[in-house]
């Protein structure tokens, strides 16, 4: 079965992010304050696998010992089946 | 007794650490293309750069490439292991390190020199320091600061795991010497055994008068006598 799964990841709540702050702080002066803003990385996959199951598996891994650093990430991953 | 100077895309400080080991402290040395092998070498240092571009993350792609083995190996057999700047960011993203190097707190690249007090003067790398001494060595870096949650900083602290802090002059921890936003003025980590050493300044970039220091000599130094000590037992 084919698979697409999109992962988002991002900095753990209440951890310094230096370059959102500044585009916060740019929005700002445009006119447009906010209560917060977070910036995030999304990885668009593609892949084969037996089940839904699998597929999260092996993308969770792919997490944990590449895309996101678990000492200051969160990361999610939304998975459906391609048509 | 021969070091390894471990070379990826990307590294770029992989030269200085070569004359400074060969040409001043008179070792020998090789450079070590990460796809070959690494076998017969007293001790590695994976030097600075940015490689694989800091993509991802700085250091992510280096720590993940399986000559990262052959350094955890060495590791193990407690020879001695020293990641200076990108080589430190890889060390921690490989897990030879605990915590993160993160995009320093005012978002810039720094590139300056800076005073950092030895803390630990027992490690294979800082056996030629006075405990507490206060050395000048450059720092150039964008990603530096140290972060771990607190139960790894308290851990870092009981076991004189923390080599190096920046300080100011008189040998301070204040945040205005803090070039990065470091937990608690961290500059460079052992791991438990001590003998793998993370730091972000540059030794390489202090090992002669005329560049304006020698402190950093002191650390290859320090590599060299305690490599000799195990040689002798």
């Amino acid at each position: 079965m084919q698979y697409h799964i999109e992962v988002t990841i991002g900095l753990k709540d209440g951890m310094l992010d230096p370059a959102a702050a500044t585009i916060k702080k740019a929005l700002e002066h445009l006119g447009y304050p906010t209560d917060s803003l977070q910036m995030q990385k999304k990885f668009i996959i593609d892949l084969n696998e037996a089940s839904s199951d699998e597929a999260y598996d092996k993308v969770d891994e792919m997490c944990k010992r590449l895309l996101a650093n678990p000492v200051i990430h969160n990361y999610n991953i939304v998975i459906e089946e391609s048509v | 007794m021969k070091i390894a100077i471990l070379q990826f895309g990307g590294s770029n400080c992989d030269f200085d650490v070569q004359y400074v080991l060969s040409e001043i402290i008179g070792v020998g040395t090789d450079l070590v293309w990460y796809k070959d092998e690494l076998n017969g070498y007293d001790g590695v240092v994976i030097p600075g750069g940015f490689s694989y571009g800091d993509y991802l993350r700085a250091g992510a792609i280096a720590a993940r490439a399986p000559i990262m083995n052959s350094i955890r190996r060495m590791a193990e057999k407690g020879l001695p292991v020293i990641g200076i700047c990108n080589g430190f960011q890889i060390l921690v993203e490989s897990g030879l390190l605990p915590g993160a190097l993160m995009t320093n707190k005012y978002p810039k690249f720094r590139c300056q020199w800076v005073n950092l007090k030895v803390e630990n003067n027992t490690s294979p790398f800082t056996n030629e320091f006075k405990k507490g001494e206060i050395i000048r060595i450059p720092i150039a870096h964008m990603e530096g600061n140290y972060f771990a949650d607190d139960s790894v900083i308290s851990e870092l602290n009981s076991r004189q795991r923390v080599a190096f802090r920046y300080v100011d002059p008189g040998g301070n921890t204040t945040d205005e010497v803090n070039p990065n936003g470091s937990k608690q003025n961290i500059a460079g980590i052992l791991n438990r055994q001590g003998n793998v050493l993370g730091m972000m300044p540059h030794p390489e970039r202090a090992s002669e008068a005329v560049l304006g220091s020698t402190d950093g000599k002191k650390i290859f130094h320090s590599m060299i006598k305690y490599i000799s000590s195990l040689v002798s037992t």
